[in-house]
């Protein structure tokens, strides 16, 4: 255990995650000034290449360098992701709370519809989205948030209505308190455990979902890619043994693990705030 | 005669959430000869119930017997192999758990539940199991004991399925037979049938009992000797008389002491009746919507009225599903009645808290009967209290922080509590928290809704003497809702009975127990246990009256 300041302390395996995950953070931010290729740009006459002293990951299928493509690709995939992820649990619980405590008709209704929307399969829906407006950073974000949110709803409301039958809830309402202060006040510390867990399933959802759409032609678009279409365009490499394959696996593995085991290592403090 | 069962020096060790190591049973010693009923009585905390889960071989997770031992019949079965303790459990020993509701699954009959055990040891024949167990429903008193094995888990009262749970402990004839606090959970006026039946059972079939229960006057009716507990060493141990009527420790002497009733005049009624502060009249609520008729779907109230003087406490005593409940959140507001009015001081209130001024609802404070689910695990004590001197009356910081130590010491709890989270503080204290949020509003009226029961005796006890205390100090007064009519007896000037949401009887808190004319106030009334070995054998009860309104 490794004191973080503030009486908290956290496990050398979420110390290591976090380290982890600021890592990747850090490479997003500072992406086009550490690359030492331009990604784009065919700078070796040998495809699938292995890895050397001037190609430290090796070379894509055509020829470009790994690890400038890596780099710039964590841009994508943290970015986007992380927007996307923070968004779709912002909305999602917030609603679910605010459905959770008024119930009755808003409840109803926000349910059906959410149920609704849930019924549509994602692929598809991304597939009609940028079909229809076209591929865009801000489109591929809000298009991961419409996706993920009914779910991070349906999880939030579950819990606070598990939450909003307590007495002390009961007390608060007696008292006069409005929906703001019960829902900030009185329910999400009760629940904040378990959708910071849902918080980090959801996140390598949203990575997986943005690899695939990638595949499809709809995510990031060339010549830049996100790791999952790194993935993707180098599959071929991997009768050879390619690095360019194995590499950007490797990074969506080390990130989405970390992503999770931070939040199951966090302190007692914050994680187990909902055990009674 | 060499006992049956016997505890030799039990040390049992815990680890606790924060991985710091107790001790919660210190060297206990006792014995239980064949045929003989033996209390453990004790506070939460004071360790009864491991000691009784003991004598299976078996400690909660988290626990581990360190030393001692624990012979059953001449094995000790600490020492014993996993399958040898399995093949004891249910022949030699058996256990009747506190919540039957609990204990039985649901979607199976109860008939293949009670005879499991016989067919898990292959002690007999289902057929032979099942008649043995329609002899058992005859012996413990059940209604139609050739079918009601029949029925599912949901179709019997908590009472029948607290006697069938009985049942499924006697089907393996053990030797010794665990109650687990058996009726706490159940009404009055059904704890009285299921302590009838046990006790034939038990002098029938000469068995040996260990009965754990916190109620001294439970206690007494059943055991032939008590253990009194307290963290957990044994106090006193003596036969049930002497413990009751000749208490030699101190402790036991404050248990006693605890459970005899106060009086409770604490204003003498003046000539002039001053207006009342609080008022209900013709009060109908319920639940699942409006029908037709102008009534709620599922009444819960009808027709109930009420009046509160300033300064004075009303009771409101039934067993559950009498409404008491309901009638506390009609006049907080939670629940918006179909009909009838609640004043306060002579002012008509909104039927709902949205329609309520915030002056209005801060005249009327709520607390509830457990303080665990009462205050918000995560926040601080300090913010829980802190929060209605905000809200209702807008201060902040230093004048904030002088509000809550003042509150705090009004309910006698140190002022570096504040910093605590709920989870910190032991169950009486968690009480007293509750109490200041709610004084922290400065109310005129308080709904004081089972405060005390979930508490043990002698806290309860000392709650009561803050509530009325802060009567004085403050001039409240409380609506004292309760099913333990000795609280009530304690604490209020007049007392409500109901029954089925409607009001039976109104009277003076001193005639209770002389002068209720109800017949169900006579029977509520005369059902309570008495501190008196002799009182279950005594009771008499008017059958016609018992199938009328009690639901065995």
């Amino acid at each position: 255990m490794v004191r973080i300041g503030l009486g908290m302390r956290i496990s050398a395996l979420g110390l290591a995650s976090a380290v982890v995950i600021a890592f990747w953070g850090l490479v997003a931010i500072l992406a086009p000034l550490i690359v030492p290729y331009d990604p784009g740009k065919i700078v070796d006459y040998d495809y699938f290449g292995p890895m050397t002293e001037d190609f430290l990951l090796g070379t894509d299928y055509l020829g470009r360098d790994m690890l400038s493509r890596i780099l710039m690709g964590a841009r994508y995939t943290v970015g986007i992701s992380l927007a996307a992820v923070s968004l779709a649990c912002f909305l999602g619980v917030t609603l679910g709370m605010v459905a959770a405590v008024i119930g009755g008709l808003l409840d109803q209704v926000l349910s059906r519809v959410i149920d609704a929307f849930n019924s549509i399969p994602s692929k598809l829906f991304g597939l009609v989205v940028v079909a229809a407006v076209g591929s865009s950073l801000p489109v591929l974000v809000l298009t991961l948030t419409a996706i993920y949110t009914p779910g991070s709803y349906r999880f939030a409301r579950a819990l606070a209505v598990n939450i909003n039958a307590m007495d002390f809830v009961t007390v608060a309402r007696a008292r006069g308190e409005g929906l703001i202060y019960l829902i900030r006040e009185e329910i999400l510390p009760n629940i904040v455990g378990p959708v910071l867990a849902d918080f980090g399933l959801r996140f390598v959802f949203i990575v997986l979902l943005l690899s695939g759409l990638s595949f499809l032609g709809l995510g990031v678009q060339p010549p830049y890619a996100d790791w999952g279409a790194l993935v993707q365009e180098n599959i071929g490499g991997l009768p050879f043994g390619a690095p360019a394959v194995i590499f950007p696996s490797v990074a969506i593995a080390s990130l989405t693990i970390a992503v999770n085991m931070l939040i199951d290592n966090l302190p007692r403090r914050i994680r187990d705030r909902s055990a009674p | 005669m060499t006992p049956l069962a016997s505890i030799r020096d039990l040390r049992i060790g815990a680890v606790t959430d924060a991985g710091r190591e107790v001790e919660i049973i210190r060297g206990v010693s006792l014995d239980v000869a064949p045929g003989e009923v033996v209390a453990l009585i004790g506070e939460s905390g004071s360790g009864k119930t491991t000691i009784a889960l003991s004598l299976m071989g078996y400690t909660r997770p988290g626990c581990r017997i360190e030393s001692g031992a624990v012979l059953l019949d001449g094995t000790d079965v600490v020492g014993l192999s996993p399958r040898a303790r399995a093949a004891i459990r249910g022949r030699t020993v058996a256990y009747v758990p506190q919540s039957a509701a609990a204990a039985f699954n649901p979607s199976k009959r109860l008939m293949d539940q009670v005879i499991e055990v016989a067919r898990i040891h292959r002690l007999m024949p289902p057929e032979a199991a099942r008649r043995k167990a329609v002899d058992l429903f005859r012996a413990l008193a059940l209604p139609d004991p050739d079918t009601i094995g029949d029925r599912y888990p949901h179709q019997v009262s908590g009472g029948q399925l607290q006697r069938l749970s009985a049942a499924m402990a006697l089907i393996g004839d053990p030797r010794l037979i665990i109650f687990d606090e058996p009726t706490t959970a159940l009404d009055v006026t059904t704890q009285i049938e299921v302590l009838r039946a046990f006790k034939s059972v038990i002098r029938g079939g000469a068995m040996a009992g260990v009965y754990v229960s916190h109620d001294l006057a439970v206690v007494a009716q059943i055991a032939d000797r008590i253990v009194v507990l307290k963290d957990g060493e044994v106090q006193e141990e003596g036969t049930s008389d002497q413990i009751i009527n000749a208490p030699a420790h101190p402790y036991t002497r404050e248990l006693i002491a605890a459970f005899e009733p106060r009086s409770g005049a604490v204003t003498p009624g003046s000539d002039v009746e001053p207006a009342p502060v609080l008022e209900v009249r013709d009060l109908t609520a319920g639940y699942g919507g409006i029908g037709a008729d102008g009534l709620p779907r599922v009444p819960v109230l009808r027709d109930v009225a009420l009046r509160l003087l300033p300064g004075r406490n009303l009771g409101v005593i039934g067993e559950s599903g009498s409404g008491k409940s309901t009638l506390a959140r009609c006049i907080a507001g939670l629940l918006p009645p179909a009909r009838g009015t609640i004043s306060l001081a002579g002012r008509t209130l909104a039927p709902g808290t949205h329609g309520r001024s915030k002056d209005d609802l801060r005249r009327v404070q709520i607390v509830f009967q457990l303080a665990d689910t009462a205050l918000n695990p995560n926040r601080p004590v300090g913010r829980i209290v802190g929060r209605p001197v905000t809200f209702y009356h807008g201060l902040h910081g230093a004048e904030l922080e002088a509000r809550v130590d003042a509150l705090l010491d009004m309910v006698r709890l140190p002022r570096a509590m504040k910093y605590r989270l709920p989870g910190e503080l032991s169950g009486g204290q968690k009480q007293r928290v509750n109490l200041a949020r709610a004084l922290a509003a400065e109310p005129e009226l308080i709904l004081c809704d089972e405060v005390t029961s979930a508490l043990d005796t002698v806290v309860a006890a000392a709650v009561l003497d803050l509530l009325r205390e802060l009567q004085r100090e403050l001039g409240l007064s409380y609506l004292f809702i309760s099913h333990d009519l000795s609280t009530v007896e304690a604490i209020c000037d007049d007392v409500m009975v109901m029954y089925q949401g409607e009001t039976v009887e109104r009277m003076a808190a001193a005639r209770m127990r002389v002068g209720a004319e109800h017949p169900y106030s006579r029977l509520l009334i005369s059902s309570v246990p008495r501190l008196d070995t002799g009182w279950l054998d005594g009771l008499e009860q008017d059958a016609e009256l018992v199938a009328q309104f009690a639901r065995r």
